[in-house]
Formats: C-alpha cells, sequence, structure tokens
C-alpha cells in the first residue's frame, strides 16, 4: 500500500505574490531607517543653521518644506530628527521586546514558581500609566537618550512579556515540544528550536505595534518638551516648537506631524502583511 | 424518480485554494431521493460529501461557491432561493445534525430552549406543543428521564445523549429532509451503538427522510437504503446497500470494502522465549498531588502490569478516558508514576525523564496520535529526522544525511521530501514522518497512540502495514493504543484491555476472538458494527449507565456490567481469573458463568 506515499505528493510549490500594501509600508519603514543614519549627510543644510530671513515660509523650491519659527531649513531639521525618533524608538523596542520575549519564555517552560513571581512583578509594572511612568523617571533623572531608551523600554517590557508568554506556554504543550522532552533535550535547545521559530510571526508583529507606540510615546514626551532637549529636536520636539505656526498653516508644524503619521502607517501596513511575507521566505528557503 | 422528494442535477462546487485559483471540488453530481428514503454519502476526507451534504441546504462554506446544478426539494428549487427565504427553508424543511454537538450547543442555554428553538423561530408551533413534541422525540431517542432532561444544561449530560439531543432538534419542526452528517464519529462504539439505534428507531418510526453522510462503511451499512460512493467530488458508484456492500461495481469502492475489514496480518512466528523488552509491575499513576501513601489526587490507572516482548506488538484498548494515552506517557516518563516498577531489558527503568540515561531515553520512543502536531511546522522533514540521528548518535554532515535518507526509505516515503516543511505534506505522509523520527533513534520499544485515528480507513491501513513490515524487519518492540478493536486485533499479537484505568483482560490476540471475554471486552466486540445490513437490529442492547455511578465501586465495570453480583462486584475488588483461553481477567465471575450468561459473539470477529 505504499503506492499512497508515493502517488499524493502535492504539487510544486508556487510563488506567492507579494502584498502591495506590504510592499508600501516596507518601503515607508526602510526609506526612514535609512534617514536615521544617513539623514545629516543628505540634509541639505545644518539643522542648527538660521538660513532664511522669515520664519514659517510656506513650501518654496529652496525650502521644500518651509522653514520654523527661527527660519531654519524644516527638511533638513526633520532628517536630523529621524535619528532621534526612529533610533531611540528602536532601541527601546529592541529593550522592551528582547526582555519581553526572554522573561516570557523562561516563565512558559520553568513554570512554577518563577512563572508566578515574574508575571506578578510585571503585572504590577503594566499597572502604572505609561506616560505617568515616564514622566516621573524623567522628574527623576533628567532628560537624556539613555533615560529616555530605559524608560520606553521598561514601560512596554510587560506588554511584550505577556504576548511572548501566552504563545509560548501555548507552543510548549504541543506533541512536537513533548517529544523533543521525551528525547531529553534540554531547556535550551527546546526554547531556541522548538518553541521560538514557531512564535516568530506573532512576536514580530507585536514588535512593530510596540515600536508604534514607543515613538508616541516619545513624541508625546518631546512635545511636552520633557523628551529629547534643544538643541537636539527630534519630530515630537519638532512639533512643539513650531506650534505657533499653527494658525498660519505653515508647513513647519505639519511636516513632522506628517512624519510621524507616515512612520506609524508603515511600520503598521508592513506587520499587518508580515503574514503573507514569511510564508514566500519559507517558501524560498 | 418522479415521486422523489429531492432531486440533486449535475451539482458543481467551486473552492479558491491557498494560491488564489479556482477548483472544482463536487463535480457533477445528481441523485434522487424518495421520500423516506435514507442515503448515504460516503468517502473519505476531501471526498466532498460534507460539501454536497450543505448544498442542500443551499449553504456553501467560506471560500466555496455552488457553481451549478440544480437542487429540487419538493416544490422549491433551493438555489434559486434569497437569503431570505433559505432561512426560511432551513430548520424548518431541511435540518441538519453535526459531527460534534459539544460544538453546536450553547453552554449558556437549557437544552429545552435550543431544541425548541427552530419550532419556534419558524412558529410551526406553539412554545407548549414544542415542548411536548420534544419530549416525544427524548423519549423516541431513549434519552433517559424525557420529562426532565430538557431543563439541563449541554454539560451535564453525556456525549452520547448530546448527540441524540441535536437529533431531537433538527426533528423538532418535522422537516421533510435530515442531513445527518457524520453524527457518531467522535464517540465510542459503545455509546456509537446506542447513538445509532436511536436514530435508526426514531427514522422508521416517523418516516424521516435523511442523507448520512459518513466515513465508515460499516455504520452506513446499518443505517441507509441506498449509499452513493464519492471520491474527489465525483460520484463513483451508487446503489442500494446490499449491492454495494456485497458486489461493488467500482475498483474504488472495493478498496473502501477491503480497507474497513482489515485482515489480520500473520501473527509471525514470535519465538516465546524473546526476552521481554518492558516489564511493568503493579503501575499506578494519576494527575494532582500525591497523598500519604503516594496516591495521587486523581489516579487515572491503577495496578497495571504486562510485559512486551522482542519484536513483538501488544495492544491497548478502552474507551476514551480509560487512562490509554496516560500509559504511554507514564512509560515514555512524561508522567512518572506514583507507585509500581518498570523494567528496561535488564535494568530498572527510572520512572521520570530527568532520571533516565541518554541510552535508556533512546531505548522508548513515543509516537503521537496526530501528526499535525507532532511535527514541528517550521522545521523541514530532514531537520525532524536529522536532529534524534545527531542526538542519540551523534550523526553530522554526510552521515545525518544519509540516516535521513535511510530513514525516508524506511518508512516509503520519497526522497524529494526532506525539503519539504509538515504543512506541505499529506496527512499519511506526515503520520510516516512522525513515525520515521521515532525509527531515527534505532529505539527497542515504540509506543504508538492511535497512530491510525485520524487518519482515512485506507491510508491508515498502509500505515499499519508499514509498522507491522518494520516490526518484522527491525525486531521493534510496540505498544499499539487504540480504541479500535478491529485495528488492534490486526496488528498485535497481544492485547490488553483496560477500562478506568484497571487492566480488565490480557491475553493473546489470537484469544480475542474467543469467547469468554470479560464483561467489559465483551461489550466492546459487541459494539463493533459489522459490514452487513441489520447488525444493529441482531445485536442486544448493551446495558449502559445513564449516569456515571455517583460512588466508586470495587469493580469499576460494576454499574454497566449485565452479569454483575450486587452485593459482591460493588464491595469486593474482583479477582485475577485465568481463562482456558489463555488470557487474564478482572472478574468475580467463573469462567463457565460468562460462557453461558454473555452470549457467543464468536463470529462477530472473523
Amino acid at each position: 500500500m505504499s503506492g499512497e506515499a508515493l502517488s499524493d505528493v502535492p504539487p510544486p510549490r508556487r510563488r506567492r505574490r507579494w502584498p502591495l500594501l506590504g510592499l508600501l509600508g516596507g518601503a515607508i519603514v526602510v526609506f526612514w531607517l535609512a534617514m536615521a543614519f544617513l539623514g545629516g549627510l543628505v540634509a541639505p543644510h545644518d539643522a542648527g543653521r538660521i538660513v532664511d530671513m522669515d520664519v514659517f515660509t510656506p513650501m518654496t523650491a529652496a525650502f521644500p518644506l518651509g522653514t520654523d519659527y527661527l527660519g531654519r531649513d524644516m527638511l533638513s531639521r526633520i532628517l536630523h530628527g529621524t535619528r532621534y525618533t526612529v533610533g531611540v524608538a528602536l532601541a527601546a523596542t529592541l529593550l522592551a521586546s528582547g526582555s519581553g520575549l526572554v522573561l516570557g519564555m523562561a516563565a512558559a517552560t520553568r513554570g512554577g514558581w518563577t512563572d508566578l513571581v515574574l508575571s506578578r512583578c510585571l503585572d504590577t509594572l503594566s499597572a502604572m500609566p505609561s506616560k505617568m511612568f515616564a514622566l516621573v523617571v524623567v522628574a527623576a533623572f533628567g532628560s537624556s537618550v539613555p533615560v529616555l531608551v530605559l524608560a520606553a523600554g521598561i514601560i512596554y517590557t510587560p506588554g511584550a512579556y505577556r504576548i511572548a508568554r501566552s504563545l509560548a506556554v501555548g507552543i510548549a504543550a504541543m506533541d512536537y515540544v513533548r517529544v523533543a522532552r521525551a528525547r531529553g533535550e534540554g531547556t535550551a535547545y527546546i526554547l531556541r528550536e522548538e518553541i521560538l521559530p514557531n512564535m516568530t510571526g506573532p512576536v514580530l508583529a507585536d514588535f512593530g505595534l510596540r515600536f508604534v507606540f514607543i515613538v508616541l510615546l516619545l513624541s508625546g514626551l518631546s512635545f511636552l518638551g520633557l523628551g529629547v532637549q534643544p538643541p537636539n529636536a527630534d519630530w515630537g520636539s519638532l512639533v512643539r516648537e513650531n506650534i505657533g505656526g499653527l494658525a498660519e498653516g505653515a508647513p513647519a508644524v505639519l511636516m513632522p506631524a506628517l512624519a510621524i503619521a507616515s512612520l506609524t502607517i508603515g511600520v503598521n501596513l508592513l506587520i499587518d502583511n508580515l503574514g503573507g511575507f514569511r510564508r514566500r521566505g519559507g517558501e524560498g528557503a | 424518480m418522479a415521486d422523489a422528494l429531492l432531486q440533486v442535477e449535475g451539482l458543481h462546487v467551486t473552492a479558491r485554494n491557498a494560491e488564489g485559483e479556482t477548483v472544482t471540488i463536487v463535480r457533477d453530481v445528481g441523485f434522487a431521493l424518495a421520500r423516506g428514503e435514507v442515503l448515504a454519502l460516503i468517502g473519505e476526507s476531501g471526498s466532498g460529501k460534507t460539501t454536497i451534504a450543505l448544498s442542500l441546504l443551499g449553504y456553501a462554506r467560506p471560500g466555496c461557491r455552488i457553481a451549478g446544478g440544480r437542487i429540487q426539494l419538493g416544490e422549491t428549487e433551493i438555489l434559486s432561493l434569497s437569503a431570505g427565504e433559505l432561512r426560511d427553508i432551513r430548520g424548518r424543511r431541511v435540518a441538519y445534525v453535526a459531527q460534534s454537538a459539544a460544538a453546536a450547543f450553547n453552554p449558556s442555554r437549557r437544552i429545552m430552549d435550543q431544541v425548541v428553538e427552530a419550532a419556534m423561530i419558524h412558529g410551526t408551533a406553539s412554545r407548549a406543543e414544542a415542548e411536548s413534541e420534544a419530549v416525544e422525540l427524548f423519549r423516541a431517542l431513549a434519552l433517559p428521564e424525557p420529562f426532565r432532561i430538557g431543563a439541563r444544561y449541554p454539560h451535564q449530560v453525556s456525549g452520547g445523549q448530546l448527540q441524540r439531543l441535536m437529533a431531537a432538534m433538527a426533528l423538532i419542526a418535522r422537516p421533510d429532509l435530515v442531513i445527518l452528517d457524520e453524527p457518531t464519529t467522535a464517540l465510542d462504539v459503545t455509546t456509537q451503538i446506542e447513538v445509532l439505534r436511536a436514530f435508526k428507531n426514531v427514522v422508521r418510526q416517523r418516516g424521516t427522510t435523511a442523507v448520512y453522510v459518513s466515513h465508515d462503511l460499516a455504520v452506513v451499512a446499518q443505517m441507509a437504503d441506498r449509499i452513493i460512493v464519492l471520491r474527489d467530488g465525483q460520484m463513483r458508484e451508487e446503489g442500494p446497500t446490499p449491492q454495494i456492500l456485497d458486489a461493488p461495481a467500482h475498483p474504488y469502492t472495493q478498496s473502501l470494502l477491503a480497507a474497513a475489514a482489515p485482515r489480520p496480518r500473520a501473527p509471525g512466528s514470535l519465538p516465546e522465549a524473546a526476552p521481554p523488552v518492558l516489564r511493568v509491575e503493579g503501575l499506578t499513576a494519576g494527575y494532582g498531588p500525591a497523598d500519604a501513601g503516594g496516591m495521587p489526587l486523581i489516579p487515572v490507572l491503577r495496578d497495571v502490569g504486562f510485559e512486551i516482548r522482542r519484536g513483538a506488538a501488544l495492544g491497548v484498548i478502552g474507551e476514551s478516558g480509560c487512562g490509554k494515552s496516560t500509559l504511554a506517557r507514564v512509560v515514555a516518563g512524561l508522567l512518572p508514576m506514583a507507585r509500581g516498577s518498570m523494567r528496561l531489558g535488564e535494568e530498572a527503568l527510572p520512572p521520570d525523564i530527568a532520571r533516565r540515561t541518554p541510552d535508556q531515553l533512546r531505548r522508548v520512543q513515543l509516537v503521537f496520535q496526530s501528526a499535525d502536531t507532532a511535527l514541528n511546522p517550521s522545521r523541514t522533514v530532514a531537520q525532524i529526522l536529522g536532529r534524534p540521528a545527531t542526538f542519540f548518535h551523534g550523526a553530522r554532515g554526510a552521515e545525518r544525511d544519509r540516516r535521513v535518507a535511510h530513514l525516508l526509505e524506511l518508512v516509503r516515503l520519497p526522497k524529494g521530501l526532506a525539503d519539504r516543511l509538515p504543512g506541505e505534506l499529506s496527512g499519511g505522509q506526515k503520520q510516516r514522518v512522525n513515525l520515521a523520527r521515532a525509527l531515527a533513534a534505532e529505539p527497542e520499544l515504540i509506543l504508538c497512540d492511535e497512530v491510525t485515528s485520524a487518519l482515512d480507513t485506507v491510508v491508515g491501513a498502509a500505515i499499519l502495514d508499514l509498522m507491522d513490515e518494520l516490526r518484522r524487519e527491525l525486531g521493534l518492540a510496540t505498544m499499539f493504543i487504540s480504541h479500535d478493536l478491529h485495528t488492534v486485533r490486526a496488528v498485535c499479537d497481544e492485547v490488553m484491555v483496560l477500562y478506568a484505568g484497571q487492566r480488565v483482560e490480557l491475553g493473546a490476540g489470537s484469544a480475542m476472538a474467543e469467547a469468554p471475554w470479560h464483561p467489559y471486552t465483551d461489550l466492546l466486540v459487541a459494539s463493533v458494527p459489522e459490514l452487513r445490513p441489520g447488525w444493529l437490529e441482531q445485536t442486544a442492547a448493551p446495558r449502559t449507565p445513564e449516569a456515571p455511578a455517583s460512588r466508586r465501586s470495587a469493580c469499576a465495570f460494576f454499574p454497566r456490567c449485565p452479569v454483575a453480583i450486587p452485593g459482591i462486584c460493588d464491595r469486593d475488588p474482583p479477582p485475577l481469573r485465568a481463562l482456558a483461553k489463555g488470557s487474564e481477567i478482572l472478574c468475580h465471575r467463573e469462567e463457565a458463568e460468562l460462557l453461558q450468561m454473555l452470549p457467543s459473539r464468536k463470529e462477530a470477529l472473523v
């Protein structure tokens, strides 16, 4: 009866089309990531130089995004600010998602007291309102890039932990994990080879979502004047310092807000379509 | 057929596959059904039987589309109806009984409210009329306490009762046509026989017209007047039940019939003196914290003992919840036993994985029931098979590839499958990979937990053949866990029957064909449907309690036992009794008494 095994070989694998919106999101994200590294190089002017005698100029050929309240080139300021917004948020997200993942998987596989203590501690942390927590930290330690990264990272760890733990608990109950245990595999192998590869999709989606939250948190802090401090400026502080131009409809206040919107929308488009990318990636391998 | 109640012509159903292409899943199906007739749609998974059944309700599952054809119910053309008109037809003129009653009932509403719902919605009866009709149906379906069962919630009745209640739900509005979609597939054989009997009764009493969807020919033989055999969405054969069973014309029907009655593999020349690979004595295990005496809070297995010799297969059989899967987990060390001893070859086998040596771990391998959950979906076949080769035998690089290729060859899979992910394999192929992974360790004993129950009959039979060959080639000892007596008898030298965690019978596979049996084994034997019409009527109704015994009696089977001796069986633990046929049973009754009191069913298994 071995004919059954030979005859029903599935048809040759087909390439899936790249989801269009996912590509768009990916392009936006790649663009801003590139600007985070190269922004200072491609910017037409120095970020702090006053290049125009007029303030809040509209879009012109010389200043494609207009000028700000001191007459500085808005395009250059946004490109320079990318490093802070994207860089700080990326570092904080890596911190939050990384520690959440490690702690969550540890809690799921160890169980018992480890799980109990970790879960309750992180529950306590997540009970504090995020803005409030960030404000207190900034008030206590002053505002600097490392403090912002640490604060945002700690604030968003409990959420990442919850996601990672619940995913790992579900996977740890699967038969293939039982088979590995019955074979005598160590915890490290089971975590790395059996559990982690099967949670990458949801964990990456969570990573993207968390990145967006952190961008918004940092922009909010900067808007309140507690984020990145002058003379440096991230997009949130750009919105704040040019708020006076709102009445005139100056691009100086709209453009940094648009930048924040485009980044968050781009990341969301990308992670919503990760499933499609992943399937194709898996086939290409 | 001019007086046909239901007439289906040229039915086409299409679906969209993963690549977004349209594929035809049901092609040019046509049949007619007279009033009062029961028609069976039979086929394996993917044959389109459920799709056809659902299209009779004017329904296509998400992603599917009824692309063409006519379905005429009486004067009504179902496929031309609007959504509102369909809503009016469904439940009133066509009713549907699904496979899983547990999923079809709302757990937070009383049974009666849900049973009469169809009559209320369609306004075919007042609440009082519907309720009295429901009570009539409960009685016809042999449900206990027909006047009071409606007041219960779904979780307060058993699975078999819930399945019958769902039939009551479907019949309440007196529909013209009832569709039964695998209504007994999820049930134990002992429960299935009661449900079948109840269905048959009610269908006959009311002259119901029914379409019965199933993959089980033996069940269909009891229920249907006519059978349609389907494969790949096309009708292969249509005919009256006796003709299909006795003189199947189409080769596919013949192969289905051959797979449905597995021939016993040659019992093999098993050397009696072969040393035991595994010897288990007094095994007690369960879940929850242990008390002072070491007994777990919820004991699942009590005092089970057996041995498996080299090259032998031990079948473990029992209904769901009897502890058979727990037994595999205990032997594999995943659940340390509370009491007892295990010996692997010459050495004692520690109960806990953490205390076992790598060599002991290698010698015992576990194969899980569902290959879907037993294979890591993100690793390729080569990685899945290569890991145990590396882990136990240190194979790397070319040596590892050679071993993987050899394993694929052992389980008769093409080499090209090595780069595939499990999601790209068929069910039978996955189960072969699952088996190959256990073989990669080069074990002495493999524990197979229901390895064929998730597969179609023909595919499952191929897996059984393969296991039998491997056992001979490699001298493997096998523990074969199943709920299917046919399967166990076909592949096993010895059979152990578990009931409520106790070993009620242990004997040679050939002895399972001979009376007398333990009363529970007798019930199991009698409950396996046979491939002949009329079997259901001829089989004595097994006595089964409708409510589980409130107090644990000394013999766990006492409440269901037809030959129980009140005053003895519920007080004293049953003694171990050796039978002349070479089996051991746990029973108070003498061999002669059992022979005399339980009707011989020897022919049942031949």
